[in-house]
């Protein structure tokens, strides 16, 4: 019996290990560092305030007497690009996806044009380029230009996960919709794109994962995210040792919250499919 | 009794490889047209031509007045009279049985709700299976699956039904329940063509049988000409060769 359902997975090569829990050894690894982490952000500043919880309170955005500064907060910032980015990146990965499947030759080569000169030219490159190079024709503000060059960047690596995604899909189930009378287009809608979206959440997740610790590279355009705050707290304090390890174990608790959050969310799909 | 389907000097070709050669026949209303043949004939072929899910080569087929090939054909209107039925089913997973069966007449036909769900449910009990309408199709073994498919199929009014080896997936305690199925559609006059390995079936429901080899049309009659007198020597030797094993 030709089975059709979600069995299929695409293999994850980079970014962080997604931990579900019947995988006990990458679980169990986890915990020691998400766990070990926090206890290193709690005990650094509780054992030695000057200058570990000063750092903190910089970086994150508190004021002397931890009142949460939105407008100053470096993870406010970083959540900013990398959530802007990561939508502009679904909506253009979307389409480029999409376009690279699309039976009409023009639309499938552009598409396929814009994947391959993306992937082959640095995100830090790009940031440059739209930032310094392009301002010889328009300025755009940094928050910004650095939406755009990761959104970009970001929207050819999603592409080519819809496009395996859709492309997962037994050709069967298109062929039964259109045998049924409907177009390609309310074929794509109704039936390949809600099958895809099981498929692609998984690999999506660790995208958005990988981008925001690429959203770090901003911090050489003039946008105060989490890393910049933390430059300017060092070359005014010269705590570099101190303030570079609290900016690490920063970043290292989000993304390991997140690899999380993805594999519970995945593992709640898994459910859902079963129980119907 | 009117032509349904007409399939007109019919070729086909896949590359290289000639799938369907110069095939013609005709299917009148209320006739089930069996089409027999070992693997690779281009019995399958001949049926996705009919609904283009495959373009001809060159050759002409109808529904009665709307000719199938061609520019100009209005594809979507050949598929909304033409029902399909798959050996892999191809329910939509994420569907249950019900939303399977009502997704089609809704958003093709522009039917409501009410309506299309009351439809769905006389059709399901029709297959046997109202009971499985909140059900997905996972949860269904496989002929309770082929049958909501028949179900599907059946939602949009065809003209004419295709089944492209309906139970070739199945064991046969399975093979049974859908065969039913089909003899009761049969029975209630539906125009039918099935390509299918199904002999029995066929001498019991079928009044035409053609048998192709080798993407041509060899063999064509009622089941008693073709089952009990082929006149052909390759018709012979296939019947041969199936009715020992």
């Amino acid at each position: 019996m030709a089975k059709i359902n979600n069995k299929t997975k695409i293999e994850v090569t980079d970014g962080v290990l997604i931990p579900a829990r019947d995988d006990s050894s990458i679980f169990s690894a986890w915990r020691i560092a998400f766990y070990g982490a926090i206890s290193v952000l709690v005990l650094l500043p509780v054992l030695s305030p000057e200058p570990y919880c000063h750092v903190f309170k910089f970086v994150v955005g508190f004021n002397e007497d931890w009142h949460f500064d939105f407008a100053s907060s470096g993870l406010v910032k970083t959540f900013e690009v990398t959530v802007l980015s990561i939508i502009c990146a679904l909506i253009i990965g979307l389409l480029v996806g999409l376009g690279r499947i699309s039976r009409y030759p023009v639309i499938n080569r552009i598409c396929t044009v814009y994947v391959e000169v993306i992937r082959g030219i640095p995100l830090l490159v790009q940031l440059f380029y739209i930032y310094y190079a392009l301002a010889k024709f328009v300025k755009i503000m940094d928050i910004s230009a650095a939406v755009i060059a990761m959104a970009i960047c970001y929207g050819a690596y999603i592409s080519e996960i819809f496009r395996a995604g859709i492309q997962s899909i037994p050709k069967g189930q298109m062929e039964a919709a259109l045998a049924l009378g409907m177009t390609r287009s309310q074929a794509i809608y109704r039936i390949i794109l809600p099958q895809t979206i099981k498929v692609v959440l998984p690999p999506i997740g660790n995208e958005f994962i990988a981008l925001l610790k690429d959203s770090s590279l901003v911090s050489i355009l003039a946008v105060s995210d989490l890393l910049r705050r933390g430059r300017e707290y060092a070359s005014t304090a010269f705590y570099y040792f101190e303030t570079y390890t609290m900016v690490a174990i920063i970043y290292l608790i989000l993304t390991l919250f997140f690899s999380r959050l993805v594999a519970i969310m995945e593992e709640r799909m898994k459910t859902d499919v079963n129980q119907g | 009794m009117s032509t349904r389907v007409k399939v007109s000097n019919v070729s086909k070709n896949f590359g290289h490889v000639v799938a369907l050669n110069n095939v013609s026949c005709e299917v009148k209303q209320g006739d089930v047209f069996f089409i027999i043949g070992s693997s690779g004939s281009g019995k399958s072929t001949l049926l996705r031509c009919i609904n283009r899910l495959e373009n001809v080569t060159s050759g002409d087929i109808w529904i009665e007045n709307d000719l199938v090939t061609g520019p100009k054909a209005n594809i979507r209107k050949i598929r909304e009279e033409t029902g399909m039925v798959f050996q892999s089913f191809n329910l939509f997973p994420h569907l249950n049985v019900l939303n399977n069966i009502t997704l089609s007449p809704r958003i093709v036909k522009k039917v409501s709700i009410e309506e299309a769900e009351e439809k769905a449910r006389i059709l399901l009990k029709r297959v046997g299976l109202l009971e499985k309408e909140r059900a997905y199709p996972e949860q269904l073994s496989g002929g309770q699956q082929q049958r909501v498919a028949i179900a599907r199929a059946l939602a949009m009014n065809p003209m004419v039904m295709l089944f492209d080896e309906p139970t070739s997936a199945l064991d046969p305690e399975m093979t049974k329940e859908v065969l039913d199925v089909m003899k009761d559609l049969a029975d209630e006059g539906m125009t039918m063509m099935v390509v299918s390995h199904e002999m029995g079936f066929a001498k019991a429901a079928a009044n035409k049988v053609v048998y192709m080899d080798n993407a041509e049309i060899i063999e064509m009659g009622t089941p008693q000409q073709i089952f009990d007198n082929p006149q052909k020597e390759r018709t012979q030797r296939f019947l041969r060769n199936v009715l020992r094993t």
